[in-house]
């Protein structure tokens, strides 16, 4: 009965976003007022349906209703209550359903919050927000019904993927999906500005808050991924270049340029043409990121089941939604008054190479994932485009962006002086200096290459700082001044300089693991121990546990440091019978500056155990650094300049430099 | 701005929409072919003869050895990688057992990386199916043939050269949809 209460929801949802994608379009192109006004109550509507519905599948993990097809596929009724919930979203119905949930909730948030906005484009916003919401409606109630119900119902469940059992990836998706939909705000407004064939600097105040949550809410998103590959899998890497990562990074690198772009229409009303295409990019990038995975299309270490079929539909909907907004552009984008032209050397100048960067490196992604199909295509085998191909590419593009990075911040807007800003920047080209020298001195001549990009990171590191004192004119000024200057900064300025700064210490971590990474793979029996890093691991034992879905065998390592106990590790193997899947789990004990990881394999049958360890230095600095830079956005969006509600303000004081430009 | 260029321009715009085009098409490509499997690894070793080889028996089975003069008597052969330590192989055995018992094609095993007492065992316990049995202990025949693990099964035509390469488990859709096909044409 709920089942069918959630199936009857997800069909009212498609009907009300029907309507909410039509009258509200006529509407505006009629200047019908009443029209017009169908789109703020029908998004609401739409939320409490589509909520109505995702309950209900909810619910019927919850009491384990093993007569719902998608329950007993991907349930157990011995899981833990945590994982009957996320498994909700753990499996390709449900997280159809919770991709529509997050359209949903974004859908009502501009009709909550847009109360401001122009009528027409709150109207056709709307109207194109729902449009997205039909094709997925559509998708999902075709091609993939999470309420199927099964006849007899199996006495239980096959259980959930033993790997997507674990809290990491649990909160993963839901991150992820509201990084991804995020972008379908922005997308929404460009395709409306496109049909009101106007951009101003009000469209770019409203389009940047909304990319930012979406930008932040991705960046945890991947992290977590990250986080989670790098615990649960336990190869000790944390980024594999993937097509299912890449696929997720991609819509990252170029919401990233547009947080950036969006800056520039709004303080210099330019480029607006490629703000308008870097929307459209952005979420269409987020669309083939969810779909890819459910294609076929590629192979990847995790992917859905795939099945060609919904692999058709899905390209339909591709092919309606990115080609129709393409041809869009093409069609209205030429009618768009361009900005003004502005010096190279600015800061606008700067956010435009930063762009040119990240567009870059975005398509070498794009390239990279893709490659394989192309070849395949043109007869040209099977190959698989790893690790080198990116490292040969796409970091040789990030090293300008980043030395470019601690500069842009000290321009000024329309023209800058380079020479000044360098100047500017001579503390932290000492610190670059002296961090280069410090790391080489540290590993004792280890790659050159790896003190060089710590001194990058560094660079950055120290740059963002100096940027920050000078705003508050820091040993320029009294302190009491500073002090006051500190204080009185916008938010957004803070929530700059601690983005940045994240990303100088993820940077530093990602470099760090990778070139001072040891690992020692042998057979120990307990009572051995090894040496890694200057670290002992004592092998104290192995026993059999029994947990509520799984039996483990738990190693025990104590770990000392010069004759010290500093830790004791206790990695796991996990067997799920149900779904006769073996899972590491790897233990991790962290320094701070190092993370000491421990994972038990195969007993080799005389006793002895396959154990791996490694030593990873600085990658806790990556995790901390993706929360400097979440932060960094939580702390840009608590603007009141930036704050949704109160755009018309903004629009007010943004129409001098509008005319200025 | 003179006509030509406005006309340079609006072709620009048309830009984006035009590669997205063609990375459509490629989609359509990929998606086109149902059978088409993107993690599928073409063999080195298909279209080839195979590698001199001579393997014990499996000490205790009372089978013979496997060489690869046996692999050249005219007959097509269907040779089987196969371990007591490897659960897909398990899962695959009463496929083979079927096959062996309805005398549908001459099946020979090479028992790769394994202990002989425990093959023995495994043998005894699931039921032999192989005419012929080899002793890959090492793991070099596993090299010369290309395998990449067990289980894996190669079609061998009668004069030593392999036709098919199948990485994993036999299944009965696969055997009734590829492999049975394929041994009728070899013999037709």
């Amino acid at each position: 009965m709920i089942a069918e209460i959630g199936h009857f929801a997800l069909l009212l949802t498609l009907l009300v976003a029907i309507v909410q994608g039509s009258l509200p379009m006529i509407g505006a192109a009629r200047g019908n007022a009443a029209w017009m006004a169908v789109g703020r109550p029908a998004a609401l509507l739409q939320l409490a349906l589509i909520a109505t519905s995702f309950l209900a599948l909810t619910q019927a993990y919850v009491s384990s209703d093993f007569s719902v097809l998608n329950v007993v596929q991907n349930s157990h009724s011995a899981k833990p209550m945590l994982y009957k919930i996320t498994g909700v979203w753990g499996n390709h119905e449900g997280s159809m359903l919770l991709w529509i949930l997050i359209l949903a909730l974004f859908g009502a948030a501009v009709a909550v919050f847009g109360r401001n906005l122009p009528p027409t484009l709150r109207a056709r916003v709307l109207g194109v927000q729902a449009w997205v919401a039909i094709g997925f409606l559509a998708f999902t109630i075709l091609t993939s019904n999470p309420f199927a119900r099964v006849f007899p119902p199996p006495p239980n469940g096959r259980d959930l993927n033993p790997l997507l059992q674990d809290p990491g990836l649990a909160f993963h998706p839901p991150m992820l999906y509201v990084g991804y939909v995020g972008f379908s705000i922005a997308f929404s407004f460009a395709i409306a500005a496109l049909i009101e064939g106007r951009v101003d600097a009000a469209w770019a105040r409203w389009v940047r808050p909304w990319t930012l949550v979406a930008w932040a809410f991705l960046t945890g998103g991947i992290a977590l991924g990250s986080w989670w590959a790098y615990y649960e899998l336990g190869w000790g890497g944390w980024w594999f270049w993937d097509p299912v990562e890449n696929v997720s990074f991609m819509p990252w690198l170029l919401g990233t340029a547009l947080l950036h772009s969006a800056i520039v229409v709004e303080k210099r009303n330019a480029l607006k043409v490629w703000t308008i295409l870097l929307a459209i990019l952005t979420f269409s990038l987020s669309l083939i990121g969810t779909f890819i995975v459910r294609s076929g299309l590629l192979t990847s270490v995790h992917a859905f089941a795939t099945d060609p079929e919904r692999g058709l539909f899905i390209l339909m909907l591709l092919c309606i939604t990115i080609g129709g907004s393409l041809v869009l552009f093409a069609m209205r984008a030429p009618a768009l008054k361009a900005g003004g032209l502005f010096a190279p050397i600015s800061r606008e100048g700067g956010l435009v190479l930063n762009n040119l960067l990240l567009a870059t490196a975005t398509a070498t992604v794009f390239l990279g994932t893709l490659y394989p199909l192309f070849l395949e295509a043109f007869g040209g085998g099977k190959v698989s485009v790893g690790a080198p191909f990116f490292n040969a590419t796409f970091v040789p593009l990030m090293v300008p962006l980043i030395a470019v990075m601690a500069i842009g911040p000290l321009m000024p807007w329309k023209r800058g002086d380079i020479a000044g800003a360098l100047s500017r920047l001579k503390f932290a080209a000492a610190a670059t200096v002296v961090t280069i020298l410090a790391v080489y001195y540290a590993v004792e001549g280890g790659p050159v290459l790896a003190a060089l990009g710590m001194g990058l990171a560094a660079w950055l590191f120290f740059g963002t700082l100096v940027e920050w004192a000078e705003r508050i004119k820091l040993f320029r000024a009294p302190l009491g001044d500073s002090w006051a200057r500190a204080v009185n900064l916008p938010r957004s300025a803070y929530g700059m300089s601690l983005a940045h700064a994240g990303m100088a210490v993820a940077i530093a971590g990602m470099i760090g693991s990778t070139a001072w990474k040891s690992e020692e793979v042998r057979i120990m029996r307990p009572g051995d121990n090894v040496d890694v890093a200057g670290y002992n691991y004592t092998l104290e034992g192995v026993r059999g546990l029994q947990g509520p879905n799984y039996r483990s065998d738990t190693a025990t390592f104590t770990v000392r440091k010069d004759g010290e106990i500093i830790a004791s590790l206790t990695p796991e193997k996990r067997l799920y019978p149900v779904q006769q899947m073996p899972t590491t789990e790897a233990a991790i004990y962290t320094t701070g500056f190092a993370d000491l990881y421990a994972v038990i394999g195969d007993p080799d049958g005389t006793g002895g155990w396959t154990v791996r360890i490694y030593h990873e230095p600085l990658v806790p600095w990556i995790w901390a650094g993706c929360l400097l830079m979440m932060l960094g956005g939580a702390v840009s969006l608590s603007d009141r300049r930036l704050r949704v509600g109160a755009p018309t303000r903004a629009r007010r004081s943004a129409e001098p430099l509008a005319a200025g430009a | 701005m003179d006509a030509r260029s406005m006309s340079a321009t609006r072709a620009l715009y048309l830009l984006p929409a035009l590669i997205f085009v063609v990375i459509a098409g490629y989609f359509l490509w990929g998606l086109a072919d149902p059978s088409r499997d993107p993690s599928a690894v073409p063999s080195a070793r298909v279209g080839n003869d195979i590698l001199p080889f001579e393997l014990a028996p499996v000490e205790g089975t009372g089978v013979p050895g496997l060489s690869n003069l046996d692999l050249a008597s005219g007959e097509v052969t269907m040779v089987n990688f196969f371990a007591s330590w490897c659960v897909p192989c398990r899962a695959e055995h009463p496929f083979l057992m079927k096959l062996a018992e309805e005398g549908m094609v001459r099946l020979v095993g090479i028992n790769y990386k394994d202990q002989p007492q425990a093959a023995v065992q495994w043998l005894e316990e699931l039921g032999n199916p192989y005419s012929l049995i080899g002793s890959d202990l090492s793991g070099r025949a596993g090299i010369d043939w290309g395998v990449s693990g067990v289980p894996e099964t190669f079609i061998v035509d009668g004069n030593g050269r392999i036709v098919h390469q199948q990485i994993g488990p036999i299944f009965p859709e696969i055997l009734e949809n590829e492999i049975l096909p394929l041994i009728e044409d070899l013999r037709g």
